[in-house]
């Protein structure tokens, strides 16, 4: 028996600042998810929810949440937190409980309510805490994404007018992305002209915090045949794995890397997509494209490298021809990435998985990359969190 | 303003304690070492070794390097949130990923003022130096920042 697990629907709450209730965004991404996989919400067996932080109880128990909001079942539940990498983590949990035969379909939810202003560390004085430290000292998210962006100026090259490029082409691949919450085909010129915040990133090439929510249903190949789905998107790989001790570059919120003296050091990014390839049994070559996590433009160059898509120094090279425009050879973010969406934490790796469902069915109008058959995705956020899912026609 | 309501030099305080020597004018963060493997940790690392190839609970406090290559560099443009104290109005600061050799470990920390995002590179040499942080009614807080040693050889050389 057929042990592949395959998407059979998936629904997003457009990205904002709408300022309402999280469970809000998550039941209209639930039911559009059903819709579209043409599976009722009582025939749901694993509620698998993204648990946001910023939310208070509810958020916490997001699967429960969003389970009582869809009406009561009788469902089991399960709720994941793991940052950035929250949403993959559920998709996981679900995939297990199909896989192990004790469930034909579930249901993965990620929805948030971001607060207004900048995210800051509690008051008082915690000098335990390296989140704590580390902003006494003046060190700010951006520091850590500029130390990158700058390490690749350094390094290979890269101009900030290449970060712009990044900048450009996603934003244009987001003006025609329905669900994107900044739909504008800024320019360079609109690059340069923002506000310097972290040399060399500038505002337009940091990613926002928004609001939003994402939603799956997932089954075993075998229900999905019962329900006459063929060629149904498969679920490949989902890569979670921990950094490997020692770590090679400095991480938020950290004011070190390990010591790399007596072992070996590892970049825990380029571990991410490793996992994936090995458990799809494919190779980046098979890519036809890829959703990455640009919390800044800079970082979506490193991200190439990372699943290598090409030699580590090379991103930009690409990004200046092209390839990775929808259109060209290799496209990276057809959705338009964070840049056009801002990040909201438990819903964005889904978000991932949801564009890529529509890339490899053919669904994606104007952004369509053509003849996609393979996607990847990559998210990295605080304490060793990251997740890489391949899915596959 | 170095000095308190009564006209008098306010005092030099760490704004962390226990994380950097600053009894001369050779400042040492301090970190500590497995007596197990040997591997270094900034901060302190006192409980139990977290090299998964060793079960060691022993450390010893030790000075890291106090010079280094600089790895990566950035300046902070916006005031950053509390905790961190802002003079009035607030003033855009560098700072640098600097590598310690002997340690193989990177450690980031404001550069001292005067010295821009233009005037560094990767690869330059760097050198550990302390400078007030901020000044509160009382005290001068004091932490670790990094100085180009091209710098501190040039004021040397300009002292007669
Ligand atoms: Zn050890």
């Amino acid at each position: 028996m057929s042990r592949d697990v395959v998407i059979l629907g998936v629904g997003m709450h457009p990205w904002g600042k709408w300022g309402r209730n999280f469970v809000e965004y998550g039941v209209k991404a639930a039911r559009d998810a059903l819709k579209d996989a043409g599976v009722a919400w009582r025939d749901v067996g694993f509620v698998s929810g993204a648990a946001t932080m910023r939310c208070g109880y509810p958020g916490y128990v997001a699967g429960a949440t969003f389970a009582q909001a869809l009406g009561w079942q009788g469902a089991e539940v399960n709720t994941s937190y793991a940052a950035c990498a929250s949403g993959s983590q559920a998709l996981a949990a679900a995939r297990a409980k199909i896989q192990s035969g004790a469930c034909d379909v579930a249901l993965v939810v990620g929805a948030d309510t971001t607060p207004k202003g900048f995210l800051a560390p509690q008051k008082g004085e915690r000098p335990d805490d390296p989140d704590w430290v580390r902003f006494r000292l003046g060190i700010t998210n951006p520091t850590y994404f500029a130390l990158y962006a700058r390490r690749r100026m350094e390094m290979f090259g890269d101009t900030q007018d290449d970060f712009a490029l990044v900048k450009v082409k996603n934003a244009k691949h987001g003006f025609v992305n329905p669900n994107a919450r900044y739909k504008k085909c800024f320019t360079a010129e609109d690059v340069a002209a923002s506000a310097m915040v972290a040399d060399p990133l500038r505002l337009m090439d940091i990613c926002a915090t928004s609001d939003g929510g994402a939603a799956v249903v997932i089954a075993s190949e075998t229900y999905a045949r019962k329900l006459g789905v063929r060629n149904a998107v498969k679920i490949a790989a989902i890569s979670t794995v921990t950094p490997t001790y020692a770590s090679a570059v400095i991480e938020m919120p950290d004011l070190a890397t390990d010591s790399g003296a007596v072992v070996e050091a590892h970049s825990f990014r380029a571990a991410l997509p490793i996992k994936a390839y090995e458990e799809a049994g494919l190779g980046p070559k098979d890519i036809s494209v890829a959703e990455v996590y640009d919390l800044s433009t800079a970082l979506e160059l490193d991200w190439m490298e990372d699943l290598q898509l090409c030699e580590r120094g090379q991103a930009a090279q690409l990004v200046r021809d092209g390839v990775t425009t929808v259109g060209g050879r290799l496209p990276i973010n057809p959705s338009g990435g964070l840049a056009c969406f801002g990040e909201a934490v438990p819903a964005q790796a889904l978000a991932q998985v949801c564009e890529l469902t529509w890339q490899l069915r053919g669904q994606s109008g104007e952004r369509q990359v053509a003849n996609a058959k393979v996607g990847i995705t990559a998210n990295q956020g605080l304490f060793g969190h990251g997740s890489s899912v391949i899915l596959k026609r | 303003m170095s000095t308190n309501e009564n006209g008098e030099q306010k005092p030099r305080v760490p704004v962390l304690e226990g994380w950097f020597t600053h009894t001369d004018d050779k400042p040492h963060l301090l970190g500590t070492q497995c007596k197990g493997c040997g591997t270094y940790y900034f901060p302190k690392q006192t409980s139990y070794c977290k090299n998964p190839a060793c079960d060691s609970e022993h450390f010893e406090v030790v000075e890291l390097s106090r010079t280094g290559k600089v790895w990566s560099f950035t300046n902070a443009c916006y005031q950053p949130p509390e905790p961190f104290v802002s003079p009035d109005p607030f003033v855009p600061y560098t700072i640098a990923a600097v590598e310690l050799e002997k340690e193989k470990m990177i450690v980031l920390g404001q550069v001292i003022s005067g010295v821009d995002v233009s005037d560094l590179k990767a690869g330059m040499e760097m050198e550990l130096v302390l400078d007030t942080l901020f000044e509160d009614a009382s005290s001068q807080k004091i932490t670790w920042k990094w100085q180009p040693v091209a710098n501190a050889q040039n004021s040397k050389g300009a002292k007669p």
